[in-house]
Formats: structure tokens, C-alpha cells, sequence
């Protein structure tokens, strides 16, 4: 019996879209997921939260590209997104506070330690 | 007025958990708070490659060991909901038990840590000394004081027996006595209003914007807590989660104490529904999917997310803890305030930066 999560497909272009009909209807930002899918790509999970109940986005992110932040949008998002840029190599555009890959990581540090396939870190 | 930035922690004399903190300062007002982390950090998550399901237990519980139980609660929760385990009764209230104490150890530990913060050297030993009765129920019936590891996928490893069933009650009963010698000095005394009553303000809608959990949300009048959603024996016990409304240090202050209160009366509650039967389901398999899993710690809404291929191995691990959602409400609280009311404002969330970093 395969487990099921109920996500809503979307893309760079409609991300802060969808971020502000969710914020408009209530919902809050309990957290983010990124997962390392191939050698090229991570899917970042977006759940968002109301009265308890989880609703989740799925944007499909190739690591070759900055990945749009929503932290302009949703303050709380910049400690998970700097912690996705230490931890799978992605940079994300508009961060409000970045920490530029060394929020736990120490500047000598060049892998990417969350990624099954490696990348070289790259200035964000 | 000129600025001047403080660095304030990783190590601090009232604040036992490395964060660093640049704090500008204004004529010895806050103005602005830069938090720093990854003192602490052991990529606990990542572990899930080489350590099987089972194993990944006793990893989970090393998160943090002041809520090492609840911790293995969520993770095994999830894994038993992806595999479609049907846990009986009797483990369910178990875990329920344990998990509430835990609560209870915990909040007195923190109301303890708080009145230290402030100076209030007597009544922190007071709140620790009650904790250590806890402390002594989980070693006599887990064999260990912090880190209990009594979860299994499936159910749990151990039983209360009649006795210590009503040794249990009885020892609450002194506690719950104990703590309630304390309420009117942790709650009404000069210095601990004077240094807690409107600092570190955050208001009810900054706290929802921000992603406040626990009692940081609950003390800015957002009646929300995880245990509503009826996990374990929570389904079949009365809840109703605590609230205040003022949305300072004081207000968390008050709905942490209150839970002890409630907490305590939880576990009595659960001794006497707890159902005979057995404590754990055989399990064979592994998980496959995607699954999501959220209890309430005492620090407040944890959250779990799995990726699992159907091997003994999880393909992702996200552990989403109370404390990485309460710093940037904590940003939020400390510009504003006077630079020696910093460390109440940072103790007032409970912070827990190992959990935060993993």
C-alpha cells in the first residue's frame, strides 16, 4: 500500500500566485521540503497550513536555475530557503535575509551534503 | 543616536542553547535582530540513507531529548499511517502517557530556566526539583529519564503495570500540589511581572503571518494546538488547548504554566481509560509514498514529512521543529524592547536550537 500526497502541481511562473491566493484565504506557511530527485532536478514542497488542515505545492526546481524566494511574500520562509541553499546547493532569487550558503556550513564546504546526487556548491 | 551591534550568544550565562544573535542597539533599545545558526548542526535527516526504518527511531529521538518521546511518536506515526499499520488501543493511550509527561517535565524545566533568566535563583530550583518526580516516573517505568525510547512501528515496548499505575497517580498528585504552591509567585510576583508583563510583544496576527507555534501562538490568542487533531488517545480524552491573549512574554508564560496543569490531568485521565489489550502490532514491510505526520511538543507543532520507495531505507526525511518556526516570530518580539529584557524575550519561546539545526 503506497501512502499519498495530495499536491498541487505548479511552476515558477505561478508560485507567487498560488502563495498569495493561499495567504488570502488564511492559510500560513508551516514549512518547506526540498527533495533530491535526480542529477538535475529537486521538487520543492510548499505546505501550507489553516484551522490544522495541510495543503501542499509541488513546484518541480532544475538545480541549474535560481529558484524564485517567497520570503518577500512570507517572512518565515527565509530560515527554511537559506537552509535548502546550504543543504542542496539551490539559490534562491529575492531571499529577504540570505545567508549566502553558510548559515550552517563554514566556508570550506564546497558539497551540497543533502544532495544523493552531488553538485558543487555556486555563489548565491 | 549612534548604533552599536552586540553580538549576543552562542553562548550566554542564562541562555544554555548556541544561537547568535547581532543586535543593534539604539540608546539601549533593541532596533533590529539578526539571528545566526549552525553551531549544532549533525544532519540528523540525511541519516536516513544508511539507517532502516527502524533504526531511524532511535536517531529521531536524539533530535532532542527533552522531547525525545514525542519525537518518536510523530516519526512512528507517520511510518505506521504509510504502511497502513493498525496500532491497538492500549499503546496508543500509552504513548499518550508518556508523551504528557514529557510535557509536564518539560514546561517545568523551562519555567524553572525562566526564573533564572530573571534572577529568580529559588523558584528555579523549586520547578526542578518537582520535575525530578517526573523525571523518576519515566525512569521506573522506561528505564531511562530523558531519552525513554519506548516507541516501536507498531505500538510500544512497554506496559504500565496496576502498580506502578497507581504510583503514578500518586506521585501527580504531589506534583500537581507542588506546582500549584508555585502559581501565585511565577505568575503574580512584583519582579517576574515587572520583567515579563509587555515585553516581547507579538501580536495575534503577527504570530499567523510569521508561523508562530506551540504556546508562542496559543499566548497571542490563536486557539490552535495539534493535539485537536485527535492522534493517539487524543480522540478520546478531554482537551481543550490553552489560551491567552496578550501576546507578551507573560502571556506564554501563563499558558505554559497552565498546561502543566492540563498536561497532569491528561495523563490521569489516560491511566484511567487505559484500555487492556496488547501494546504493539507485528509489522512486515516497509513504507512506500508520500506521507505527512504532526504531533504537538512542548514547544509546540511538530512537523514530519517521508518520502519512502517501498526499501527498508526512507528516501527523505523532513523534520520541521517547533523552534525553526518560532525564530522569525522571536525577530519579530525583540526590536522594540530595552537590550537587558533580551534574554527573558529569547527564553520566552523556549528555544531549542538543536531540535532547530538537527
Amino acid at each position: 500500500m503506497a501512502a499519498f500526497l495530495e499536491t498541487t502541481e505548479i511552476t515558477q511562473d505561478t508560485l507567487k500566485e498560488e502563495i498569495h491566493r493561499l495567504i488570502d484565504a488564511g492559510y500560513r506557511l508551516e514549512t518547506m521540503t526540498c527533495v533530491d530527485l535526480d542529477e538535475n532536478n529537486v521538487d520543492l514542497l510548499y505546505h501550507f497550513t489553516k484551522d490544522l488542515q495541510l495543503v501542499h505545492l509541488r513546484m518541480k526546481q532544475p538545480k541549474a536555475e535560481n529558484a524564485p524566494s517567497i520570503s518577500d511574500v512570507v517572512f518565515a520562509a527565509f530560515l527554511v530557503e537559506n537552509e535548502i541553499q546550504d543543504q542542496f546547493g539551490l539559490c534562491f532569487e529575492g531571499l529577504v535575509l540570505n545567508f549566502s550558503n553558510f548559515l550552517y556550513l563554514e566556508e570550506e564546504v564546497a558539497t551540497t551534503p543533502f544532495c544523493k546526487y552531488g553538485i558543487t556548491r555556486k555563489e548565491s | 543616536m549612534a548604533k552599536t551591534v552586540i553580538p549576543f550568544g552562542p553562548q550566554h550565562p542564562v541562555l544554555p542553547e548556541p544561537i547568535h544573535l547581532s543586535l543593534t542597539v539604539e540608546d539601549e533599545i533593541v532596533t533590529e535582530a539578526i539571528p545566526a545558526l549552525g553551531y549544532v548542526h549533525r544532519g540528523l535527516e540525511k541519516l536516513c540513507d544508511i539507517r532502516d526504518i527502524h533504526h531511524m527511531i532511535q536517531i529521531v529521538e536524539r533530535v532532542c531529548g527533552i522531547c525525545s518521546k514525542i519525537h518518536a511518536m510523530c516519526y512512528c506515526q507517520g511510518i505506521e499511517e504509510m504502511m497502513g499499520v493498525e496500532v491497538p488501543d492500549r499503546a496508543q493511550y500509552l504513548r499518550v502517557i508518556w508523551s504528557e509527561l514529557h510535557r509536564v517535565h518539560s514546561h517545568l524545566l523551562w519555567l524553572g530556566l525562566f526564573a533564572d533568566a530573571f534572577g529568580f535563583e529559588s523558584l528555579f530550583y523549586q520547578f526542578w526539583r518537582i520535575r525530578e518526580r517526573v523525571m523518576d516516573i519515566n525512569e521506573a517505568t522506561t528505564g531511562n529519564r530523558v531519552i525513554v525510547s519506548v516507541n516501536v512501528i507498531g505500538g510500544v515496548r512497554r506496559d504500565l503495570t496496576p502498580d506502578q499505575i497507581r504510583w503514578i497517580l500518586s506521585e501527580l498528585d504531589i506534583v500537581e500540589r507542588e506546582t500549584r504552591e508555585l502559581e501565585s509567585t511565577i505568575l503574580d510576583d512584583y519582579t517576574v511581572r515587572k520583567r515579563t508583563v509587555g515585553k516581547g510583544m507579538l501580536t495575534r496576527d503577527q504570530a499567523l503571518a510569521l508561523g508562530a507555534v506551540g504556546p508562542t501562538l496559543r499566548g497571542s490568542g490563536v486557539k490552535e494546538d495539534a493535539r485537536q487533531l485527535g492522534y493517539a488517545a487524543f480522540k478520546d480524552l478531554d482537551f481543550e488547548p490553552i489560551v491567552e491573549q496578550d501576546g507578551d512574554s507573560y502571556a506564554r508564560n501563563r499558558v505554559r504554566f497552565r498546561e502543566t496543569l492540563q498536561s497532569i490531568n491528561l495523563v490521569r485521565q489516560a491511566l484511567r481509560k487505559l484500555p487492556e489489550g496488547e501494546i504493539a502490532t507485528k509489522v512486515k514491510g516497509f513504507p512506500e509514498g508520500e506521507h505527512t505526520s504532526r504531533v504537538e511538543q512542548p514547544r509546540g507543532e511538530l512537523f514530519y514529512y517521508f518520502k519512502a520507495d517501498g526499501t527498508k531505507h526512507l528516501d527523505r526525511l523532513r523534520i520541521r521543529t517547533p523552534t525553526f518556526a518560532n525564530i522569525p516570530p522571536l525577530a519579530a518580539m525583540l526590536p522594540g524592547i530595552e537590550l537587558a529584557d533580551v534574554p527573558v524575550v529569547v527564553l520566552s519561546i523556549d528555544p531549542c536550537i538543536s531540535c532547530t539545526e538537527r
